[in-house]
């Protein structure tokens, strides 16, 4: 997580972009339901989810390709919800890229500046600008289909950039790179959006490239938005279950509420800071796997947030080692190690202690019909092949 | 299809398993080539030949390479070949216009405007046409507009339409009934050529503030370049060659080179005068084509603008 500067929620007049209850139907089917959303100047913001969440969708109804079904969008203060695309200040980064094939490099770049009434002279000189900016000076005489996968995505960065929209709309715009050249991107479009101060609008369904790049997300799962926050908030103290799964690895273990407070399933105690014991039915705990600490049967003394486990299987990775544990009453955990060294080495059937801090365990409300896999939703329909 | 890799398949055996993979490519061309060879090479030269023959009907013709017909056909002699070579041109010219102007919008509407289900049925009444006779259709539209037909007696009827009016005869029937006929030659390469458009290129031009008309003339229109560029080729060829629809729904005036081969041939017997013409008609449309290939067929169209 590299988040630098995180932004606390903006405030009205001086946000890029506000969505008021907007939402879209496709005849039965919610797309999108009724999303607030506020994006504040100069932010790179991702909203993440899995295929058929409706990220695409609210993207195309910022853009201007889909009209809500109710609700406003204002860009800097001014309403566009029903304005055509060539009439927002808004430019989009497609998926495919979409370059005109028949256009040179630079009649590419200079296409937007050309049609919103730029002399010729001035907008071949800004659009070499930014075919520097993206490290593409030189190519501009060369047709799209002469250049890599990565190239072409850069075009369709600066192409976009140059016409200086008031947000800047990215369509999953790394899905067809390779995984290398993907994170040399990830850097690369952090640098620009730094030099540039754009706002980015960046859809994903791919967490770590959301968690690398963005000062804040969103995560969306069928139409809403589970969880919006600083990368680190979000995947440290998740809103929901889906969300706590969505990104990463999370253990979820079911509590029981009492009176004194949460209990495992094994009668222990569970705490977590800054929120209050949950009370009624269908509340879980969440751990992450890096935080859980293991030390051998019977060391670990007394308290709440422990219990106790049989090691079933270890995984040796070099820089950490992975344990799969089963509980008493047979759950399944698993636990990351860093492999620093001292450590004993874990056997399957060790019997250990597992505990974790207070303030790294949250409690998860009850999902209305228990939380859906990312694997099994629906797929987007905008999804390209 | 000639230069596949073989090197690129893996060989199974050293013996004559091999030697017939290696074989296979040409052995695929071979069918294309021959028809290539005893299709159109060879008519090509014996047509050559038969022009620079000389004679008469009745004690036949002998090669007496006699290129003296081509400066007759074209500067001397009673017959004004020349006019009816370019006539035919303008002629297959304009109803190539035509079509294109009629053609292009319905391509268009059927590619975009269409929903999936409807377009296979579209392009289908498109080509339904073509299940009669092209014959039979011309004479159904020289029955209709004929000076006894429905059309001209109703237009008579009408106070501020000539006593002489009629269609029939005249060069716009001609060119009329061209359209008419070759009109699907256009639609569907323009088709194939609009349909393949990535529907994302029209929303990236929308969001780089194109309006509608700079989106169509800017990509929608230069992205299917290739389609008009073959519906050019079909039509312009079939329409500038072809006699019968002159000779059916046109008059006097209307002569085209098409029906001067004809005549040379079937009715007066010259077949060094009618394989010159052919020979010419195919000369000039071969330099005209190849003009236009290499002015609108590279891939730079817009470097040349």
């Amino acid at each position: 997580m590299t988040t630098t500067q995180p932004h606390g929620r903006p405030e009205g007049p001086g946000a890029a972009i506000t969505l008021t209850g907007v939402s879209r139907r496709f005849g039965d089917a919610v797309a999108v339901a009724n999303l607030d959303l506020e994006l504040a100047q100069g932010e790179f913001f991702a909203l993440l989810g899995p295929s058929g969440c409706g990220k695409t969708t609210t993207l195309r109804m910022v853009g201007g390709f889909e009209l809500p079904t109710t609700g406003r969008i204002r860009l800097a203060g001014v309403d566009v919800t029903a304005l055509p695309p060539h009439k927002r200040d808004v430019n989009t980064v497609f998926q495919s890229y979409a370059l005109f094939p028949h256009l040179t490099v630079l009649e590419n770049v200079t296409f937007g500046l050309r049609r919103s009434g730029v002399a010729k002279a001035e907008a071949v000189r800004r659009s070499e600008e930014y075919l520097e900016l993206v490290g593409l000076s030189g190519y501009g005489r060369r047709r799209p289909a002469q250049l890599s996968g990565g190239q072409q995505q850069r075009v369709a960065l600066a192409r976009a950039l140059v016409n200086h929209p008031k947000v800047l709309l990215l369509d999953e715009p790394m899905g067809a790179l390779d995984a290398k050249i993907r994170k040399s991107m990830q850097l690369e479009l952090k640098r620009i959006q730094r030099e540039v101060g754009i706002t980015f609008l960046y859809v994903t369904h791919d967490q770590s490239e959301a968690m690398s790049m963005s000062d804040r997300l969103a995560v969306m799962n069928a139409g809403l938005i589970e969880d919006l926050g600083t990368p680190q908030r979000v995947y440290d103290r998740p809103a929901t279950q889906f969300v706590a799964e969505f990104l990463g690895t999370c253990n979820i273990i079911p509590v029981t509420t009492d009176a004194s407070g949460a209990r495992l399933p094994d009668g222990n105690l569970v705490e977590a800071d800054g929120q209050p014991a949950p009370t009624g039915a269908g509340w879980k705990v969440g751990i992450r796997p890096e935080k859980l600490d293991l030390a051998p049967a019977g060391t670990a003394g007394a308290g709440p947030n422990r219990t106790t486990a049989t090691v079933t299987e270890v995984t040796y990775l070099g820089a950490s080692t992975e344990a799969q544990l089963t509980t008493p009453w047979g759950g399944r955990l698993q636990a990351y190690r860093q492999n620093a060294g001292a450590d004993t080495m874990l056997r399957p059937g060790d019997e250990v202690d597992v505990s974790w801090r207070a303030s790294q365990c949250f409690f998860l409300p009850p999902a209305p019909g228990d939380a859906v896999p990312a694997e099994t939703a629906a797929p987007d329909h905008e999804e390209a092949a | 299809m000639t230069t596949v890799d073989t090197s690129a398949i893996p060989v199974a055996g050293r013996g004559g398993a091999s030697a017939s993979r290696r074989a296979a490519p040409y052995l695929l061309a071979f069918v294309g080539a021959a028809w290539l060879v005893v299709l159109f090479l060879v008519p090509l030269i014996s047509g050559l030949l038969v022009s620079l023959m000389t004679g008469n009907p009745e004690q036949g013709y002998a090669l007496t390479w006699n290129w003296a017909i081509y400066r007759d056909v074209i500067a001397g002699g009673n017959v004004p070949y020349l006019l009816f070579l370019g006539r035919a041109l303008f002629y297959g010219a304009t109803a190539t216009v035509l079509t294109i102007v009629i053609g292009y919008p319905m391509a268009y509407f059927i590619a975009f405007r269409v929903s999936q289900r409807w377009k296979t049925p579209l392009l289908s009444l498109v080509m339904i046409s073509f299940l009669v006779s092209f014959v039979l259709r011309i004479n159904m539209w020289k029955f209709l507009l004929g000076n006894d037909g429905p059309v001209i007696s109703a237009l008579h009827a009408l106070p501020f339409v000539p006593a002489d009016f009629h269609i029939l005869g005249t060069s716009a029937a001609v060119i009329g009934t061209m359209t008419y006929n070759d009109l699907a030659f256009m639609v569907l390469p323009i088709y194939v050529a609009l349909e393949r458009i990535d529907p994302s290129l029209h929303e990236a031009a929308r969001d780089l503030y194109g309006h509608r008309r700079s989106v169509f003339l800017r990509v929608t229109l230069p992205l299917s370049r290739a389609g008009i560029f073959s519906g050019i080729l079909l039509v312009f060829i079939d329409c500038a060659g072809d006699p019968v629809n002159s000779q059916i729904m046109g008059g006097t005036g209307t002569t085209v080179i098409g029906q001067a081969i004809q005549t040379a041939y079937l009715t007066n017997q010259q077949y060094n005068v009618a394989a010159a013409l052919s020979t010419i008609l195919m000369v000039a449309l071969g330099i005209i084509l190849f003009a236009y290939a290499r002015v609108f067929g590279t891939d730079n169209i817009e470097d040349l603008v």
